[in-house]
């Protein structure tokens, strides 16, 4: 596993550029293109398991979802940031994108530290130390437990309609 | 309790009582606004659509505006794709190529009025707090679960109070007090909050609080508002709604807020954002004489016919320097129009500038006018992210369309003080 570590207000024209929106909207069509104007080695060498970590206000910017898309595709398997762009923290609830938002974490992590995630419980370990994050507020968990926003919908949908 | 005007807004959209900050509530927004992107929202749902319809066909907007007239077949693709789920499901607000830029339509044609909820898949929804209007962006997912069921969720926010006193001196505008407090606040300031403007609004016109509430997501607001006044109430009637159909929310004296802002309007002074940050503003005196290729003066923050006013005033009569492109771009048909009677275009052309029809344009760099590497720009719009307008390797300065105009004569970055 590699950890990918990013700075501030990182954007979504950073994450996947504008010029490319009304074109790429399938996982194959966007992969290529993740993060290729902020670290063009990235969609080379990432592998599924792999964690983001950045500073403050990570996804700022558009309501683009490519960045989220060929994210999740990818296999990321959570981003860590001491904050997120609104749109953007929506977006990874509506595709089960795992996000973390744990400052002290962030400022603890040095390159080559060791790293442990265990999600279910909330709490990330960096070198022998200890994080909690908070868990998700049950309204959001039901839509991810149903596989993301979409399937959501659908279960939604067909209750109404039986 | 008493509440800010987001509370309000959540209790009325939601029915529930005593809303707190953080708390999820259950809204049905008023609209829906999808542009080019809803060919990519439809794709997502093509057998639930075929199986149980849209949730309405009153709700959505759409607007094609990003990327027109097409650049490509894959972009024609789209918007053919588009007209057809617009025909098919007999879509009653549909703006074809060359209306306008979405957020322009969304307000000039009165779908945006005061205490209504509308939700867009565009980050800069957030704009139509200008007359009152809660609003704010999601994604495209989300906005295909509303295209079929109607309702989505939204977490109450906590709220920023920004108070204004006095008035912009002349030749300053409100693109400078949005970037001056940008600068201040910062890109993630206002993460997840609610912005409401306070004290003396009633110098600024609609146009002005559009530029502003724009710019709210750049700080990473959810929503950005002004309160209903004289103002709105005029500019809504010069668009046919008088006051009876809507009514006004307005938060309590005594509401609470996380933060609270105080700007003399009248110490403001020409700002400009530098590259590659929305909140890396400085005086525009700090960096003139910085030399420019491209300038550009349009976009949903900045292309309406105030701005091509103050750009034709300052152009009349001269001519642009040699070494630069200057692009202009009315936000809609109608502003084109009325530019068009006012002599304003004819003014703008014979300066030298290319006039570009109603749309996005280069603001995010997918066709007409990207930037070579090396290249700088200087322009009106909202984000100046590395290579938002097509190139990793240029740059991008934001401003008030009078700096951008008079830096289009000199070829260089310039603060328009003098000039007016
Ligand atoms: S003008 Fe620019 S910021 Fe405004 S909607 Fe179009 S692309 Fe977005």
């Amino acid at each position: 596993m590699k950890v990918w570590k990013y700075g501030d207000n990182i954007n979504t024209d950073m994450l996947f550029p504008g010029k490319y929106t009304y074109t790429c909207s399938t996982a194959k069509e966007i992969i290529p293109h993740l993060l290729e104007d902020l670290d063009s080695s990235f969609s080379i060498n990432v592998k599924k398991g792999d964690i983001i970590i950045a500073g403050k206000n990570f996804g700022c910017g558009s309501s683009r979802e490519q960045p989220v898309l060929g994210l999740k595709a990818v296999g990321i398997r959570a981003i860590i940031a001491e904050s997120f762009a609104r749109i953007f923290y929506r977006s990874s609830i509506n595709q089960g994108l795992m996000l973390i938002e744990s400052p002290d974490a962030v400022r603890e992590y040095s390159d080559n530290d060791y790293i442990e995630l265990n999600i279910n419980k909330g709490i990330i370990k960096i070198n022998r130390k200890e994080y909690l994050f908070p868990k998700i507020p049950k309204e959001i968990n039901e839509i991810q437990n149903s596989g993301g926003l979409l399937e959501y919908t659908r279960l939604k949908l067909k209750k109404k309609n039986k | 309790m008493e509440m800010t005007f987001a509370e309000k807004i959540l209790t009325k959209y939601s029915g529930e009582k005593n809303l707190t900050p953080n708390q999820i509530v259950n809204v049905s927004p008023d609209h829906l606004l999808t542009h080019d992107n809803t060919a990519a929202i439809i794709q997502k749902i093509q057998n639930e659509l075929e199986k149980y319809g849209i949730y309405s066909n009153i709700m959505p907007i759409i607007v094609l505006d990003h990327v027109i007239p097409a650049a490509t077949e894959k972009t024609a693709l789209n918007h053919k794709k588009i007209r057809e789920f617009v025909n098919k499901f007999k879509i009653k607000n549909f703006f074809d190529v060359g209306e306008g830029i979405c957020h322009q339509i969304v307000i000039e044609k009165g779908f945006a009025l005061p205490s209504k909820l509308i939700l867009g898949s565009d980050s800069h929804t957030c704009s139509y707090g200008a007359v009152g209007t809660f609003s704010t962006g999601i994604d495209r997912t989300e906005a295909a679960s509303l295209l079929l069921t109607g309702e989505t969720w939204l977490k109450v926010p906590n709220s920023i109070k920004i108070n204004l006193k006095n008035q912009l001196q002349k030749g300053i505008y409100a693109k400078d007090l949005i970037l001056k407090i940008i600068g201040d606040i910062s890109a993630s300031g206002a993460n997840y909050c609610s912005v409401e403007f306070h004290g003396d609004v009633n110098k600024l016109t609609v146009e002005d609080r559009f530029t502003i509430t724009n710019m709210g997501v750049e700080m990473g607001a959810k929503n950005s508002v002004f309160p209903v006044d004289d103002v709105t109430i005029n500019y809504l009637n010069s668009i046919g709604i008088s006051k009876s159909f809507y009514n006004s929310i307005y938060p309590d004296n005594n509401a609470h807020y996380i933060k609270e802002y105080d700007y003399d309007l009248s110490l403001i002074e020409p700002m400009i954002a530098c590259p590659h940050s929305v909140d890396n503003v400085k005086p525009v005196d700090e960096i003139e004489g910085l030399e420019i290729q491209q300038c550009f003066i349009g976009t949903c923050t900045n292309g309406r016919i105030s701005d091509l006013n103050i750009a034709a005033k300052i152009l009349k009569g001269k001519k642009i320097s040699k070494n630069i492109r200057l692009i202009i771009l009315p936000a809609s048909k109608d502003i084109y129009e009325k530019a068009l009677n006012l002599g304003i275009i004819q003014t703008l052309l014979k300066s030298g500038a290319i006039i570009l029809p109603p749309g996005c344009g280069p603001c995010l760099g997918a066709h007409q006018g990207a930037l070579a590497p090396g290249e700088k720009c200087i322009s009106t719009a909202n984000r100046n992210f590395k290579g938002r307008m097509g190139c990793k390797d240029a740059e991008i300065y934001l401003a008030s369309p009078a700096t951008v105009a008079i830096s289009a004569i000199h070829g260089r970055i310039t603060n328009p003080k003098e000039a007016l």
